[in-house]
């Protein structure tokens, strides 16, 4: 992998830039892709990681897990009394029954959004983020003024998010650790009666699973889609 | 969080500025990134440490990030994610800083030594590669 942080800026301003003079002075990589070159060479030498494992990885990553992961429980939940009660008293056993696995042996928490209480994650510490059901963590997410001002000021996020509750509503902020992880239920939206699970995963955004939105309405989805 | 903060409604804090909020925003923002990803997940996957010891030493290395004046504003998280692998690797003994260092030179000299476009490979400069 040749890396996207090839530097050759200095030379002209032609779109073709690429592939002109550049024979003559060698590629470029930067200390912090050299450094993590020599971590994973070093390491594959001797024998503690795998290439290829570390290709599946990320490959995985980047593709297959995400906040669709999460938008399909969500919809289960609310379509499905059963696999909804299973999820609020074992969410780590149900989530797992839809074949999402974490790798970290972490322990799902499901809380869940009501007309009288709205729920928010946060990881003061780290970052901490339930991986099988959003995949990674935006970039948000892992700022320190997100981690702080949700515990200080969770109304206050919301408004930076450009959400507001009711007045009466009760916000409780939930710190993830390494060992537990939590993923917000939002409230289903009004208009959705007798939608199929499918078309209720739609309306799951990702930051409606972690509480800094909420699902979408019938209307907004079709303004997305529009 | 101050004591007034507990009794009536909190001082609001500033918004959070110059935050991407919006879903589809890449998973990784450059390669390094996800082969240091990967590579903390591999060796937890192999049992080097357990994912308790993994948060704590990130965290740690968040907090000293912060205290030398990272603003941290997430877009340095796999920077931190970096210091913690590298912290975890010398830890563990799976080879010292020494070898990182020199490695690392290796990478470079192999990269200028490299025509741009084709891949870098280490010891393309010709001199010897330093042992892991």
């Amino acid at each position: 992998m040749t890396g996207g942080n090839d530097h050759h800026g200095h030379h002209h301003h032609h779109d073709d830039h690429d592939h002109h003079h550049d024979n003559d002075h060698g590629s470029h990589l930067s200390q912090t892709d050299a450094r993590v070159r020599a971590l994973e060479s070093i390491l594959i030498e001797k024998g503690y990681v795998d290439p290829a494992a570390l290709d599946v990885l990320i490959e995985t990553y980047e593709t297959q897990v995400g906040p669709h992961n999460g938008a399909r429980v969500v919809a289960k939940a609310w379509s499905d009394p059963q696999f909804h009660d299973w999820l609020m008293r074992d969410a780590t056993a149900a989530i797992h029954s839809l074949g999402y696995i974490g790798r970290q042996g972490e322990h799902m928490v499901a809380v869940k959004n009501t007309e009288r209480e709205h729920n928010m994650v946060v990881c003061t510490l780290c970052s901490c983020y339930p991986w099988p059901v959003l995949g990674l963590p935006p970039v948000w997410y892992k700022s320190a003024p997100y981690r702080a001002k949700a515990v200080r000021d969770p109304r206050g996020v919301l408004a930076d998010f450009g959400v507001t509750l009711p007045e009466g509503k009760e916000i409780r902020v939930w710190d993830s650790t390494a060992e537990i992880r939590y993923l917000v239920l939002p409230e289903r939206p009004e208009g959705t009666d007798g939608w199929s699970e499918e078309e209720l995963a739609r309306l799951v955004t990702r930051d409606s699973m972690i509480g800094t939105g909420l699902a979408l309405t019938p209307a907004e989805l079709k303004e997305q889609g529009a | 969080m101050k004591p007034s903060n507990l009794a009536g409604a909190p001082t609001p804090l500033p918004p959070l500025e110059n935050l991407p909020q919006h879903d589809g925003e890449p998973v990784f923002r450059a390669p390094w990134e996800a082969r240091a990803f990967a590579l903390a997940l591999e060796l937890h996957g192999r049992g080097v440490f357990t994912w308790s010891e993994w948060a704590e030493t990130l965290s740690q290395a968040i907090r000293d990030a912060q205290s030398r004046g990272d603003p941290d504003c997430g877009d340095s998280y796999y920077e931190h994610w970096l210091v913690a692998l590298e912290t975890m690797i010398t830890r563990k003994a799976l080879t010292s800083a020494d070898r990182i260092d020199a490695r690392q030179d290796a990478w470079l000299r192999a990269a200028a030594a490299t025509p741009h476009g084709e891949p870098i490979e280490l010891g393309r400069d010709g001199a010897p590669v330093p042992p892991a």
